[in-house]
């Protein structure tokens, strides 16, 4: 086992009766890292976390943080990490402040203790610490429950899809928040449905049934998205997808918001055939252009190359 | 482990329907059962089985009828008519004047009186029973005024109901009912919600111990079933007039015993349970109802098929209602009642190992 | 054209609370309507106003040609509802849970056979009508809600953050789906915290502190901020206002 490394996996698996949640994951993850696990609901994250955090049992495999093993040894992994589970676990009962306490309470330790550590984020919800829980709006929460799970100064922190629910601009406070805890040299697990947080991550494994897809820093999984992709509009942009996708070229075709995004058989495109083929069908103000894929893209061709 | 007891205590006062379970039912069941079952007799019908005939049990009749709260009925003329007279359900008590009733008085000798009560209706006939005493200790102290001891003494019988259940039960009954309710509904509750609510994870994957965790759910829920056992007690001692004729101390601590059983039971159907709802169910169908049916509080145990009455044996409740009468009503100490308190000690002790057991340090998934 | 959904200086009031300040706007049938918003931003009192179970304090509003202040069953009767938390019955089949919902909406027995058919049909979902839900994946189970939202042939349907967690390829067939409900002249009024599922959307409204702050197009939306992205046209208004 390599000591460096914050955590490690060895080909953990999981049923849930006969469905497979997580089919022979293996991975380390370097200390000091903030590392992503993207996917969409069901692709196994949450049973990952809840296995690294030892809540959980692996039905095959090991896994270890800090050099713990999480079923042997769960009794110190549970002092060294934080975690902050789906759904909101907080006291919604309680105040901000007594939440806050009593979670420093269970921990041995005080608000006062390792205030140093949340207090960028708790800032933010300081002027509220008499509310109740329960009436926060969704990006509070997030951050109340974030300062929870920080309080006891863990060394590893597993957030299960801190983000989910939350509105843009508290995610992006949220992530803001992640990148700063990065210097207290805390190790950073965050799990996401969101391609586009990706790209927040040092580090990022693209999940899909239970199985990491890709393993790569952002900018290395955009680079390794070896086709070209496109962009096309028309007037009719209703018709193009299907007119589109029975262009013998193309190989996937996909919307993507207000265009429609497809990449070619080969490294490209002919794009007078393309255009004069549409043309023919009645499309006007046709708009094709090439564009940079997003991880997005990248989990999409993978998603399909791989079935 | 403080932090954990403050925090549950803030989550009580916090609900608002928590605190009317806790604080609102006692003191409602117990004026519930209470004005229910103290209901005044007037003109209730009774036989006299006069074996003496002479001025005395003459005068003692009409004392009985002057009283409005009885109508002599029937007059008995032998020991058969007796059965008959209660099975044409016209009298509820029989008093039998002996013979030569006058002559004995006379002569200073003591006598007695026997009343035959029809105790199939349990609270009346002790009602018509004492009120019935009284009048008898009335009439006795006005022929010898003097006399240190009274010379007539009653003599009661309840027929079909000997052990006679009723007034007086509904605050041992009410106890027990209300312990297991809080005791054991509250914190099964208490501790499904959170695990409903998520929270659950996050006190597991913390250091507390899993003992740690059971022991701050259960101590608030000491405390408030204990103060709710007093506030029973007070009342059922100042409006109801209900005497502790044994030692208030046993009786507390006895009480307390209880609330750990049925804390522990609490325990345990929680952590079978993953709702709030579940709980609460489970805590109804197996724990309330067979606590108010089987216990003997609401219907006699020696009256039931031999099958319940073996099943009531499993009632951690009707121990604890035979516990309580005893101190309250006969005055017994521990040595009478060592086999109870055993007992529940031993179900106490058994439930708390089961949910200590069967508590998971880590979260069950199907 | 007329508008399907028209709101006029609509205010809702909490006590002194304004949850809807002034809110003025109108959707046009076979739009895909995008209605976005912070948390709080009062978005969720707005549809309740819209579905017709909740009145506003003052202004004109009219969905469905119908007034909310007169109509609201007749509102009800009109509109679809879908949302990621609202979910089929888990332990229905599918046939059943569509039963269920044509019975609600008083379609008759045959209506529902038909449609049913012709929904599952078109999702190339019909082998599988007998499944029980609980045994469809998720991505699935939201493209059939959404049917179960359509079978009533409603003229406006409320989709509240419909594709939250769902994986990329999956989010894309259902929007194809809402595109092509769009095209038979179904008005799609999507609310969402997800700045790419905006990117879906026709023209999207931005609520800020209850007010709308902006309207238009994506792209012009993107152009009048100079960003590339709706989550920077978002993150533009929403940080300007706090």
């Amino acid at each position: 086992m390599n000591s460096e490394m914050a955590v490690c996996a060895n080909a953990l698996s999981k049923f849930y009766q006969d469905k497979k949640a997580l089919d022979s994951l293996s991975f380390e993850i370097e200390m000091g890292s903030l590392f992503g696990f993207i996917g969409p609901d069901g692709a196994g994250k949450t049973s990952l976390f809840r296995i690294l955090n030892s809540l959980l049992i692996p039905d095959g495999g090991t896994a270890s943080i800090l050099g713990f093993d999480t079923v042997k040894d769960y009794k110190q992994i549970r002092r060294i990490i934080g975690y902050m589970p789906g759904r909101f676990s907080l006291y919604q009962d309680l105040t901000v402040e007594e939440n806050l306490k009593f979670f420093a309470g269970i921990f041995k330790t005080t608000i006062k203790e390792n205030y140093h550590l949340i207090e960028d984020i708790y800032r933010h919800i300081e002027p509220f610490k008499n509310r109740k829980a329960g009436k926060l709006s969704g990006g509070m929460k997030q951050k109340l429950a974030l300062s929870c799970a920080l309080i006891h100064k863990p060394e590893v922190l597993i957030l299960d899809e801190p983000t989910t629910g939350v509105d843009a601009v508290s995610r992006g406070e949220f992530w803001e928040m992640l990148q700063k805890l990065k210097t207290q040299n805390i190790t950073i697990l965050v799990s996401t449905p969101y391609m586009d947080e990706a790209s927040l991550c040092d580090e990022v494994a693209l999940m899909q049934e239970g199985k990491i897809m890709q393993r790569a820093t952002p900018e290395r999984i955009i680079e390794a998205f070896n086709e070209t992709l496109w962009s096309v509009q028309s007037d009719k942009m209703f018709e193009l997808l299907s007119h589109l996708s029975s262009f013998p070229e193309i190989r996937l075709v996909y919307r993507s918001g207000d265009h429609i995004c497809f990449i070619p058989r080969k490294q490209s495109v002919e794009e007078k055939n393309l255009l004069a083929y549409l043309e023919n069908l009645g499309h006007q103000s046709v708009k094709l252009k090439q564009i940079k894929p997003t991880i997005e893209d990248s989990f999409i061709y993978q998603m399909q190359t791989q079935n | 482990m403080k932090g954990f007891v403050v925090k549950e205590f803030l989550h009580i006062f916090r609900d608002h329907r928590t605190m009317l379970i806790l604080f609102g039912m006692p003191i409602a069941q117990v004026l519930l059962f209470g004005f229910a079952i103290t209901n005044e007799i007037n003109h209730a019908s009774i036989a006299v089985f006069d074996k003496a005939r002479d001025s005395k049990s003459l005068e003692l009749q009409q004392k009985l009828t002057a009283s409005g709260y009885f109508d002599i009925n029937m007059q008995l003329e032998n020991t058969k008519s007796i059965e008959k007279a209660f099975q044409s359900g016209k009298v509820k008590e029989i008093v039998v004047i002996p013979p030569q009733f006058e002559k004995t008085l006379e002569l200073g000798q003591p006598t007695t009186i026997q009343l035959i009560n029809d105790a199939s209706d349990p609270n009346t006939a002790n009602l018509i029973s004492s009120y019935t005493s009284a009048i008898l200790m009335d009439f006795a102290a006005s022929i010898n005024p003097q006399a240190n001891s009274l010379p007539v003494t009653t003599e009661t019988t309840m027929l079909y109901n000997p052990e006679l259940k009723g007034v007086f039960m509904f605050v041992p009954g009410t106890i027990t009912i209300l312990l297991m309710l809080v005791s054991a509904m509250m914190t099964s509750i208490s501790i499904a919600r959170e695990k409903e609510m998520g929270t659950m994870e996050v006190l597991l994957i913390s250091p507390l111990k899993p003992y740690q965790i059971i022991l701050g759910k259960v101590l608030p829920y000491v405390v408030f079933s204990f103060v709710n056992a007093m506030v029973i007690l007070i009342l059922a001692y100042s409006i109801f007039e209900m005497p502790v004729n044994g030692s208030l101390l046993l009786l507390l601590a006895e009480s307390l015993l209880f609330i750990l059983m049925a804390l522990a039971m609490g325990l345990f159907i929680s952590t079978v349970s993953n709702s709030q709802q579940t709980a609460m169910l489970l805590s109804m169908f197996a724990l309330m109802l067979p606590t108010i049916l089987l216990s003997g509080f609401v219907f006699p145990v020696e009256n039931m098929p031999l099958a319940l009455q073996w099943l009531s044996h499993l009632m951690p409740s009707k121990w604890f209602i035979i516990i309580v009468k005893s101190i309250m009503l006969k005055g017994l100490g521990i040595a009478y009642l060592w086999q109870e308190t055993l007992i529940i000690l031993l179900m106490a002790f058994i439930f708390i190992i089961l949910s200590i057991k069967k508590f998971e340090v880590r979260l069950k998934l199907k | 054209m007329k508008p399907v959904i028209e709101v006029e200086n609509l205010v809702k009031k909490f006590g002194n609370f304004v949850a809807n300040d002034s809110l003025t706007f109108s959707v046009f049938p076979g739009e895909i309507f995008g209605f976005l918003g912070a948390n709080g931003a009062g978005k969720t009192t707005t549809i309740k106003i819209l579905c017709g179970l909740s009145a506003p304090t003052s202004g004109k509003v009219s969905v469905a040609g119908y007034d909310v202040y007169r109509h609201s069953e007749l509102i009800k009767k009109n509109i679809g509802y879908m949302s990621q938390k609202f979910s089929l019955y888990e332990d229905l089949s599918i046939t059943e849970n569509f039963q269920f919902y044509g019975g609600i909406y008083g379609l008759s027995r045959n209506e529902i056979r038909e449609r049913t058919k012709a929904l599952l049909n078109r999702l190339d979902f019909l082998k599988a009508q007998n499944e029980v839900l609980r045994n469809i994946p998720q991505g699935w189970k939201q493209k059939l809600a959404f049917s179960v939202a359509v079978m009533h042939q409603p003229k406006v349907v409320f989709l509240d953050e419909p594709t939250g967690g769902v994986d990329p390829i999956t989010r894309r067939q259902f929007w194809e789906l809402i595109y092509e409900q769009a095209h038979n002249g179904t008005t799609i009024f999507v609310t969402t915290h997800y700045m790419d599922e905006a990117e879906y959307c026709g023209r999207v409204s931005i609520m800020v502190d209850g007010k709308i702050e902006a309207l238009d197009s994506p792209e012009k939306l993107k152009n009048q901020f100079a960003v590339n992205s709706m989550n920077d046209v978002f993150v533009k208004l929403a940080r300007a206002a706090k």
